[in-house]
């Protein structure tokens, strides 16, 4: 039976790249870099499958990888649509007014915080400070911050990631132009 | 040798000794209470603050006192160092919160617990507890999992004291269970439902302070304080064979190891009394052992209690017994000692 | 003006590309550390300048570096805390984000002061897009021999590596990012040792903030006498203010500690005032952890003097009246800010970044925001207030790492200067609305109306 969860060669040597910048036997290291290609790989979420993989490859033992992977908020534990605005809602941005965009977002795409569309098209996420106070409100998705938000930059952002086929993930820039 | 000061009485202890053991070696009545810490597993203890102690003076070099409440069992003593432990109020209080703490999301189910008598947890409350709530939101509850046949996992009651982590990791040769998830929502947890067995699994259910990891096979049988715990052995190729067998009756309802003054996992001949599974789990009959005689139980312990109740039911059935007599005359007993009201006899 | 040492070139076209930054003077520091310094002289120059670690704890750098253990044929590592996370702080994404190679230098000319061959920059998972940034720009230095074996011709090796990090707040703690550096969850270490003696593998390690890492460069460039010259008592140099909240111009501001926070928000310099024309109310000064303080107490100390932006004169007044410098998130409140709901936000960031090692932090931190999320929506009572009160202060120098204590002090200090805010959410309730859409975002079942 062919395994469903292998890294492409491409992928391997990168991986390998990253255990090389750590001294020998400290290969668990990588444990975190290699879990987010993992979850760039395998179909933006991690499984207990692809976490077992990453365990093989690593030559540590599964339960190290499940404890570090339910630990860190950026692994999805669970399957999520191919975009996932992750909007802040820490101080900053609360004051700047990331609930109307949360609610915004909610009413737009039909679904609630943390729920992803039918279509599996988007996922809306909750999250705490990313690093973006002084352009509050502000979303991430993929590896992109969108910020200043307002709920027109929502709906333009929304509509052009609407038909993309394309995931987004942590791991490469995809930004939308917005202009 | 550093000489240290712990609550008013001094002790000189080995290079490297921790306030914790330090007053361990002092007494019981000066040690502060653990519920992480365990002497027999390496980097244990932190965690829990249950066992925090002021230091009023740091060292005899450096005679300042340290400006936060430290954990006694990860701080080594300093020469001439001072530390206040039952008689700071500000560590009772702080203690007192840290119960309080490990209680608010506690479920209290104490009367279906099977750790109930011997939990570190009751006796902890009950020293420093409050007699009333001050958390008035629902009680976390985490979906239940299964982790196999022996070893029954109730995660509400968990404290997260990491033991059973370190006991997997240190005890036994390959670790299937860790805390996953963090903060409110950390769990103990195999992630999918695999059983933990293997030959020396069994000691998660021996060092969890608390009813969290309890012995499947004694589920529900009988509350521990209706027990008789007996010391026995047995040649075993795994472990020391040194046990402590828990009878109702004739019967062998549980086997644990053998636990010394601290409620930890006795030593045997030098080394850590773990017991192997199969001496755990399998061996229930009075036939497979050796009988060493009764466990020497603590006197403060719920457990003893049972034994000074099978007094008083004596005393009782003598003093009906008298009652009945005509007066005047005297009740034979083979065991007559047993009365204290006998000694005139 | 006020002096500008890590900004200086900020607005030069191309000033993230290697040519462009050595065009306007960069990597000279290395190569005058290389050529004309030996390792303890950096050290010197480091302590003699006063530079205090940027992240929030202010520790002296230069006597940090000096405690680190020198064990024969054992490495020593340097680790760069680049996990910025504390609410309010956003500078060191915008350092690295435009001028990455002034961190490289520093890096650079830190691990030959210390001794180090491999050394590392752990960022956090979010910034994956500066941490692509910093790895072009690290090998644009490899490419230029800046890295690598034998740099500019010295004989020394150094070998620098970018991690990423996956969201967890606790990881900007040294030792938990040690841990999560090593592959594991980010629980803090139980110190001591702590890593100056038991790092990175248990080896010898240094971890300095970004800021402060690229603050050695001009420390080693003209000396930390001069260095030492700028600011203001012990409060030397400059420092990377992030502003943000209800402020005109937002942004991340390069100061000379010792500027007073009156000209800091009202100057055009700045920040340039509050936004629609409105009054100020509370200000955050130093990221979320610190103590809020009222409009009259940031402005002027409790004796009536101006205060001052610097380690010394935020905190003037203790905790009673005064705050901290911290990461320097500044975060400014309009009259209309709700004070409850804003500690709400950060009650509930500390909850979901609480580790969970120790008891009073994974316990207390969820409790306080239940209890605040009941005071904001009406249902609480007065004694609610004192409960708060209470657990905040048996959580506080009770557990591992200064988790702990970043989640009480924002509570205290909301109870202390704002008490009466939380009284009358008390007395006159909330729209229920709210309460459904905690319910609905938390999961849990709505109650009945």
């Amino acid at each position: 039976m062919e395994k469903k969860y292998q890294f492409s060669p491409e992928t391997m040597a990168v991986v390998q790249k990253m255990i090389s910048r750590y001294p020998n036997g400290k290969q668990k290291s990588a444990l975190l870099p290699v879990l987010h290609v993992a979850q760039a790989e395998f179909d933006g979420w991690l499984s207990s499958e692809a976490m077992d993989y990453v365990a093989e490859v690593l030559q540590i033992t599964p339960i190290e990888v499940y404890e570090v992977a339910s630990f860190y908020s950026m692994y999805n534990l669970k399957p999520v649509g191919k975009c996932v605005l992750e909007v802040c809602r820490t101080s900053s941005c609360w004051l700047m007014g990331s609930e109307d965009i949360v609610k915004h977002l909610e009413k737009k795409l039909g679904i609630k915080d943390g729920e992803t569309t039918a279509d599996g098209q988007f996922t809306i996420k909750t999250v705490e400070c990313l690093g973006s106070c002084g352009t509050a409100p502000m979303l991430q998705c993929g590896s992109d911050f969108y910020e200043n938000l307002t709920l027109e930059k929502v709906d333009r952002l929304v509509e052009n990631l609407r038909n993309d086929a394309e995931r987004r993930v942590y791991t490469k820039d995809q930004k939308v132009n917005m202009d | 040798m550093p000489k240290v000061t712990i609550d008013g009485i001094t002790i000189e202890v080995p290079n490297g000794t921790t306030i914790l053991e330090a007053a361990r070696m002092i007494g019981p009545e000066v040690a502060p209470p653990t519920m992480c810490y365990y002497s027999k597993l390496k980097t244990s203890g932190g965690y829990c603050r249950t066992c925090l102690v002021k230091v009023s003076q740091g060292s005899e070099k450096d005679p300042r006192p340290m400006p936060k409440p430290v954990a006694s069992c990860r701080t080594q003593v300093m020469d001439g160092m001072v530390v206040e432990n039952n008689t700071s109020a500000e560590i009772q209080e702080a203690r007192a919160g840290v119960v309080e703490f490990l209680l608010v999301n506690h479920p209290l189910d104490c009367p279906v617990c099977d750790q109930a008598g011997e939990c570190h947890l009751q006796d902890l409350g009950y020293e420093h507890g409050k007699s009333e709530t001050r958390y008035d939101f629902p009680r976390r509850e985490f979906e239940k999992k299964d982790i196999g046949d022996k070893i029954q996992l109730h995660m509400n009651r968990c404290i997260l004291c990491y033991r059973c982590v370190k006991t997997a990791d240190q005890v036994t040769d390959c670790r299937v269970h860790g805390v996953l998830n963090r903060g409110e929502v950390a769990e103990i947890s195999t992630y999918i439902e695999k059983s933990i067995n293997n030959d020396f699994s069994g000691n998660v259910i021996d060092v969890c302070p608390v009813g969290a990891l309890t012995d499947k096979t004694f589920r529900f049988q009988s509350r521990v304080w209706f027990t008789k715990p007996v010391d026995a052995h047995r040649d075993c190729d795994k472990c020391c064979g040194h046990v402590r067998l828990w009878y109702k009756g004739d019967d062998v309802l549980r086997v644990t190891a053998r636990k010394d003054q601290w409620g930890e996992v006795a030593d045997h001949d030098g080394k850590t009394g773990w017991i192997c599974n199969t001496c755990r789990f399998d061996k229930k009959n009075t036939s497979d052992w050796v009988i060493d005689g009764p466990s020497q139980i603590s006197r403060h312990s719920v457990i003893s209690a049972n034994h000074y109740n099978s007094l008083k039911a004596l005393k009782a059935s003598i003093d009906r017994q008298k009652a009945a007599l005509p007066h005047g005359e005297k009740v034979t007993l083979g065991h007559g000692a047993l009365d204290p009201n006998n000694e005139s006899k | 003006m006020g002096k500008k040492l890590l900004l200086e070139h900020i607005d030069v076209p191309g000033i993230r590309t290697l040519n462009v930054y050595r065009q306007k003077g960069g990597y000279e520091t290395l190569k005058k550390a290389l050529t004309s310094m030996t390792p303890d002289q950096i050290v010197e120059e480091v302590k003699t300048s006063g530079l205090r670690g940027r992240g929030g704890a202010g520790f002296p750098t230069g006597m940090k570096w000096s405690f680190l253990a020198k064990p024969e044929g054992v490495p020593r590592y340097l680790v760069c805390n680049a996990d910025e996370s504390e609410p309010g702080t956003f500078k060191d994404r915008y350092l690295m984000e435009h001028i990455p190679h002034i961190l490289i230098e520093g890096m650079i000319v830190s691990s030959f002061a210390l001794g180090a061959n491999t050394s590392y920059i752990y960022i956090r998972g979010e910034y994956f897009y500066v941490a692509r940034i910093l790895e072009a720009a690290i090998q644009e230095a490899y490419d230029a021999g800046l890295l690598g074996k034998n740099i500019m011709g010295s004989g020394y090796d150094l070998d620098l590596y970018v991690q990423v990090g996956a969201g967890a707040y606790i990881c900007g703690e040294e030792t938990a990012l040690l841990e999560s550096l090593e592959g594991k969850r980010g629980n803090p270490r139980i110190k001591p040792p702590f890593p100056a003696i038991a790092g990175l593998y248990g080896c010898p390690t240094v971890v300095n903030n970004v800021e402060t890492i690229a603050a050695v460069v001009p420390i080693v460039k003209d000396g930390g006498a001069a260095y030492a010259q700028i600011g203001i008592g012990k409060s030397t140099g400059t420092k990377l203010i992030s502003a943000s909240g209800h402020l005109n111009k937002p942004g991340v501001y390069e100061i000379e500690l010792g500027l007073p926070v009156e000209e800091f928000i009202y100057s055009e310099e700045y920040c340039g005032g509050i936004k629609n024309g409105k009054q100020l109310k509370a200000v955050v000064a130093g990221g979320s952890s610190v103590p809020i303080l009222p409009a009259h107490l940031i402005l002027k100390t409790a004796t009536g003097e101006p205060r001052l932006m610097s380690y010394e004169g935020l905190s003037e007044g203790g905790f009673a009246t005064g705050t901290m410098l911290g990461s320097g998130g500044f975060i400014a409140m309009d009259e209309d800010t709700s004070i409850v709901k804003n500690l709400w936000t950060f009650s509930r960031f500390y909850h979901h970044e609480s580790c969970g090692q120790c008891s009073p932090c994974r316990e207390g931190t969820g409790w306080m925001e239940k209890i605040l999320h009941k005071i904001l929506h009406g249902h609480g009572t007065l004694s609610d207030v004192d409960l708060l009160w209470d657990i905040q202060s048996k959580i506080e120098g009770k557990t591992i790492c200064p988790l702990g204590d970043a989640a009480a002090w924002p509570v205290a200090s909301a109870i202390r200067h704002f008490r009466h805010e939380f009284e009358e959410y008390v007395k006159a309730g909330h729209s229920i609305k709210d309460v459904k859409h905690y319910y609905r975002i938390n999961h849990l079942p709505e109650p009945a109306n």
